[in-house]
């Protein structure tokens, strides 16, 4: 098998001692960024992006560092669940229902250990996942043309949209909102000026790094201001941590089983590691049935969703790098990143950029191990951190965030932009419409624009030809049936109590 | 009742319905594709029409919207913001970030000593590192006194 030599490649690049040193660094910064009620993954990868450019990282190592610290948020993400109550991050809201219970019970020290490792076996199993399952994928990619491409696009729309939110309609107006932004700029066919009301600032479109920024950061800075800060000071002592083996080993099929489901969520383009973590603890609680006690602290409702979110997250690279379609926000920052160092993800990066996909996929197993280190023995660090006052934190966040935008385009313009975003996030959120698909939406909206007007360059204005092949058909079946099916199963499936505040 | 979502959804309508008629106004270039440069963005402003039409009709439970003090701080945060995005070439760095950073602070949690220390820290601090460490040209102080 040729995996063996690529997956050698991808070694002698992730050991030189520079990009070693950047997985590192991403796995301590994103654990924290993680651990940080407020600042999830997406946010976290956000405000380094700027920061990444500044440094002048070429794109295997700005790929590391980024993707270290997308790992490293998925571990951190369980440490404010387990000890606030409140999850650091969307995808460990499950990890709330059995871990905050069991540390109220007097072993805070034993939820974060068999989290970690849950954590552990999840990233780890799926990055091998990854390693077998994307070649493959990217060698049907092939076989993809216009027709194919706008209907996966379609895909992770409709996907996205139906998990992302309560309400269809609210989900399927945030991809519109990202759509329309994105066709503000030059026309790629004509080169003539659209929708930019002739403000020159607008000609080269918006920038999604800008859309992200503002969207993510300083709408949570917003909120923030609004609550006053008012954070459940951390009331749990931890003691000295002990690995409690024997729970872990009993938890073993669970964490087999929920790698697997977790994986599988977060290769379905759009659906990403929130639903890999509630897919997983719904159905292990199902499983353990009454007796298993889940929701009162035990070892098996902790390790199902961390199992399953980090499983999600490697799971979420497949398709953003054989596809170039991401599987959550998270990678839709991730491909954002790659977009603009110039890198286009899809089949073609496995043959002309093999030193970018193995480096990566060599760096993330070692981030994992570097990750399980962190996370386990030296885990008493970050719940220091978790002391660490919003009234300091936030703002540092905004200023980086806002300075990390300036030194990448220099223009003010754009930093008003991150404002309005900022602003328009804030009323996005309060009205429970997802922004995530707004993101997605400009990242992809004029490739999707492009793919159809391909599609009826090459049939000459025929539409049948966008069901001409059954990869398409299949395809825009499974994007129907993702948009409607959320509708029916959450009535079946009604969402379990969570905290609100997340 | 006046929900929230119906008056968003209104908003919707609204803007999408103007996206429409501002894609339709786009000029058709000399070349054209078959499915030319208005098309696409006018489907998608419909769709988005139509999504606000079904927030309206049928709109959620309402949001917790804050109260006029807490707007109040929002609407002075903002506008902080929008003069730092103004202030930062003019003035340099160090002083708009340390009244930025300083304000918000002190908006998150009104303790004036710890919002004076976070902004000046963090201005400072911010500084040195972008500047020293990551190597970029910042301007410290307005042009005038350097």
């Amino acid at each position: 098998m040729d995996i063996a030599a690529n997956l050698a490649l991808g070694f002698s690049i992730a050991f030189s001692p520079f990009t070693l040193m950047l997985a590192v660094l991403g796995c301590f910064i994103g654990t924290i960024v993680g651990a940080l009620p407020g600042l999830g993954p997406s946010n976290g990868v956000a405000i380094m992006i700027p920061l990444t450019f500044a440094l002048g990282l070429d794109a295997v190592a700005a790929l590391v560092l980024l993707t270290a610290i997308y790992y490293g948020a998925m571990y951190g993400g369980r440490i404010s669940s387990i000890l606030l109550n409140i999850p650091g991050d969307e995808p460990a809201m499950m990890t709330c229902l059995d871990g905050h219970p069991m540390a109220k019970n007097g072993r805070p020290g034993d939820a974060l250990v068999i989290s970690g490792v849950a954590s552990f076996v999840g990233a780890t199993l799926s990055t091998i996942g990854l390693m077998l399952l994307a070649p493959m994928l990217s060698r049907v990619a092939y076989q993809f043309g216009p027709a194919e491409y706008f209907a996966l696009y379609l895909l992770a729309f409709c996907t996205l949209g139906g998990v992302a939110s309560k309400n269809q309609a609210k989900a399927a107006f945030a991809s519109c909102l990202g759509i329309m932004i994105a066709m503000i700029g030059l026309d790629p066919n004509s080169g003539m000026a659209r929708l930019t009301g002739g403000n020159l600032h607008l000609y080269d479109g918006i920038d999604f790094l800008v859309a992200i920024v503002g969207l993510f950061a300083v709408s949570e800075v917003f909120f923030f201001i609004e609550k006053h800060g008012k954070q459940g000071a951390l009331n749990i002592v931890l003691g000295r941590v002990t690995v409690p083996w024997g729970e872990i080993w009993s938890t073993r099929w669970v964490m087999a089983r929920s790698s697997v489901i977790g994986f599988v969520a977060g290769v379905l383009p759009g659906a990403g590691a929130s639903l890999g973590s509630f897919l997983t603890y719904v159905s292990e609680k199902s499983i353990a049935g009454e007796k298993g006690g889940f929701g009162t602290g035990v070892a098996k409702g902790i390790a199902a969703p961390e199992v399953g979110n980090n499983a999600a997250a490697g799971g979420a690279l497949v398709p953003m790098l054989t596809l170039g379609v991401p599987g959550s926000g998270t990678t839709a920052v991730l491909l954002a990143v790659l977009v603009t160092l110039n890198i286009t993800p899809g089949p073609t990066l496995f043959t002309d950029r093999p030193d970018v996909v193995w480096g990566l996929i060599a760096s993330l197993l070692i981030a994992n191990f570097v990750l399980l280190a962190m996370n386990v023995p030296m885990v008493k660090i970050f719940v220091k951190i978790l002391d660490l006052p919003p009234a300091i934190l936030m703002p540092g966040v905004t200023m980086v965030s806002f300075v990390g935008i300036y030194s990448l385009t220099g223009s003010y313009f754009d930093l008003l932009l991150v404002v309005v975003f900022g602003v328009l996030g804030y009323v996005l959120r309060k009205l429970d419409i997802p922004t995530v698909p707004v993101i997605l939406g400009i990242l992809l909206g004029g490739k999707m624009e492009k793919q159809l007007r391909d599609a009826m360059v090459l049939s000459d204005g025929d539409w049948t030809y966008l069901f001409s092949s059954g990869i398409s058909i299949g395809l825009f079946i499974a994007a129907f049936l993702g948009f409607i099916a959320p509708m029916f199963l959450r009535r079946i499936l009604r969402k379990p109590q969570v905290p609100d505040s997340a | 009742m006046l929900a929230s979502d119906r008056v968003f959804g209104a908003v919707v309508i609204i803007g999408s319905l103007a996206y429409v008629a501002s894609a339709a106004q786009i000029a058709t270039p000399f070349f054209s594709d078959p499915l030319g440069s208005r098309t696409f963005p006018m489907a998608v402003g419909l769709v988005a029409a139509i999504c606000g039409a079904m927030m309206m009709l049928k709109p959620d439970g309402e949001p917790e919207w804050p109260a006029l003090p807490a707007l109040g701080a929002l609407a002075l945060s903002t506008v902080l913001l929008v003069g730092y995005a103004y202030a930062l070439r003019p003035l340099g760095f160090l002083l708009p970030t340390a009244i930025v950073a300083g304000a918000l602070s002190w908006q998150i949690n009104p303790k004036p000593k710890i919002a004076a220390l976070t902004g000046v820290g963090l201005s400072i601090g911010l500084f040195l590192v972008f500047r020293f460490v990551l190597g970029l040209s910042l301007i410290g102080l307005p042009r005038g006194i350097l």
